[in-house]
């Protein structure tokens, strides 16, 4: 662990609250549902974890994938399917 | 390579999450987001060493027709639900990892790396069960009133310290400390969603979610020491998704005059109940939707008020075609909407977008204010609390304070309930009593339902 790691994470929650502060009220539920599959990022951990020896450690990966996964593919999906009701007449 | 990947997926999000500050853009966001996603697993799967393909291929199948066949299924109605879950399995997800990362090193682990783990398991299991439970009060499977027991908060405090000795003697006692941190920590996720109000369910869900992007920012410093570049793309990531999260509990805070702490703490409903007593007399006047579609007739401007009875009677299509009726008849119509309208933050939008009404007809609170003053009907639908006038005026009142939509400022105001019970915060609402207040009673669908016949009757 060094500064850089402290440095991305500073500058990430800036550019957070940078442009999160700029969505309307109106697309707040497609933001907490797309920022949500945003958060499904664990699924690379997640993948990599499916390599540590010992099984459990295994079987906690395949969970994991299983769980950010649902996270990933639910969360753009029915984003989507909000954003596309969202029309102007 | 990989780090020139990430970097590429991390742009995609901040990109993408950027688009979504207009309707126009925001369905390409969703896609260039989700097609970062697709970039970082298909870099993670291809340049990763050792990794049983199948295995993966298999976990990923499986959660993608689960998440792919809820994303599909879900009513809008049923959206507070469904966020409200997935930000469970991402926390959860997260957890997960901490912990193979655990059983990796164990009682070795460097102290950084103990921290590290402990605080992504404690939040990431803290999302998962807290989430179960905000699902389960959102669908009605749990009471969503406040569940309290004496010395509850006491009680939080003693678990949080118990977890952070059991962090402390992991070097002594390795796993079963860290079993005891798994415990603890999903018992204070149930522990501190039991005692939160339905109302209040906009905060929890905004909370939890803040808290699903820490989780993985956590899991990504406990990575950053063995996978470096992951590490960076989950902090990356994670922090994006935490500030959003914080940002929205801070406008759900605002909306309703509270500190976050007395939203986690106040359990508001059990406490307020003494206060309900001494609520005033209100003398109220009821009128049939035949009577009402009179009134409607002779308006000009119309703002329609939603609330979460619009959203339990499912009445948003009803709602567009009254409204459609009369804008033909060249009235306008515009919609009210409370930050804290509903049971998430936008849900109301989410709704009546659904039911193709124009998100230019949609106005917050500061836009929509001022236009009560010259509107001839404001007509408001299964809203209570966010339209009581005491909250301007009853420094007594428990919502004093709360910003509210001024719907008393209209010619007239209709008010349609199912019944006269009290709103959430357990006040009578003396808007109810007011001259230019008319209630017409019943489920918000059948009575538009009623009111539309009535105005084509006319």
């Amino acid at each position: 662990m060094d500064i850089t790691t402290i440095t991305i994470f500073i500058l990430a929650v800036f550019v957070g609250f940078e442009i999160i502060t700029k969505v309307p009220p109106t697309l707040h539920t497609p933001l907490m549902s797309g920022s949500n599959a945003i958060s499904g990022i664990a699924i690379i951990g997640a993948i990599l974890a499916t390599t540590v020896q010992g099984n459990i450690g295994m079987w906690l990966g395949f969970i994991a994938v299983i769980f950010a996964m649902i996270n990933v593919v639910g969360g753009f999906m029915v984003t989507d399917r909000m954003l596309k009701m969202f029309k102007r007449k | 390579m990989i780090d020139f990947l990430y970097l590429i997926s991390a742009i995609c999000f901040i990109y993408g999450l950027k688009m979504l500050s207009h309707p126009k853009t925001a369905r390409n966001g969703n896609i260039i987001a989700s097609l970062g996603m697709l970039i970082a697993i298909i870099a993670t799967v291809s340049l990763g060493t050792n990794l049983d393909l199948k295995m993966i291929g298999i976990a990923m199948l499986i959660g993608a027709i689960i998440g792919g066949f809820f994303a599909t299924k879900v009513e809008m109605t049923q959206m507070p639900q469904l966020v409200a879950i997935f930000n469970g399995f991402g926390g959860g997800a997260s957890a997960l990892v901490a912990s193979s990362e655990f059983l990796k090193y164990g009682a070795d682990s460097s102290m950084f790396l103990i921290i590290s783990i402990t605080l992504s398991v404690l939040v990431g299991t803290l999302t998962l069960t807290g989430s179960f439970i905000a699902f389960g009060k959102l669908q009605g499977l749990i009471s969503t009133k406040p569940i309290t027991f004496p010395g509850q908060q006491i009680f939080n405090a003693l678990l949080a310290i118990t977890m952070f000795t059991a962090a402390y003697f992991i070097p002594t006692y390795g796993i079963n400390a860290f079993y005891i941190i798994v415990i603890l920590s999903g018992l204070l996720g149930i522990l501190l969603v039991i005692p939160i109000g339905g109302a209040d369910m906009p905060v929890v869900i905004s909370l939890l979610n803040s808290y699903s992007g820490i989780a993985a920012a956590m899991t990504g410093f406990v990575l950053v020491n063995s996978q470096p570049s992951a590490g960076n793309a989950l902090i990356i990531c994670g922090s994006l998704v935490g500030a959003s999260g914080m940002i929205l509990t801070q406008i759900m805070c605002k909306g309703m005059n509270r500190s976050l702490a007395n939203v986690i703490f106040g359990a508001v409903g059990g406490e307020v109940e003494a206060s309900s007593g001494e609520g005033k007399e209100v003398n109220i006047k009821s009128y049939s939707t035949e009577e009402a579609a009179m009134i409607f007739d002779a308006a000009e401007k119309i703002i329609v008020v939603p609330g979460y009875g619009l959203a339990v009677a499912q009445a948003q299509h009803a709602v567009r075609e009254v409204a459609e009726f009369l804008e033909d008849k060249g009235k306008t119509v515009l919609y009210a909407i409370h930050p804290v309208a509903g049971r998430m933050p936008g849900h109301m939008n989410v709704l009546l977008a659904e039911a193709n009404i124009s998100y230019e007809q949609l106005k917050d609170l500061d836009e929509i204010n001022p236009e009560f003053e010259d509107c001839d009907v404001a007509i408001v639908l299964g809203a209570n609390d966010v339209v009581n006038p005491a909250a301007r005026s009853d420094q007594n009142s428990p919502i004093y304070g709360m910003p509210i939509l001024n719907v008393d400022k209209a010619r007239t105001v209709i008010i349609n309930k199912r019944t006269m019970n009290t709103g959430f915060a357990g006040v009578q609402n003396e808007l109810f009593g007011y001259e230019n207040s008319i209630m017409v009673f019943g489920d918000a669908k059948d009575m538009l339902i009623k009111l539309l016949s009535d105005l084509k009757e006319l």
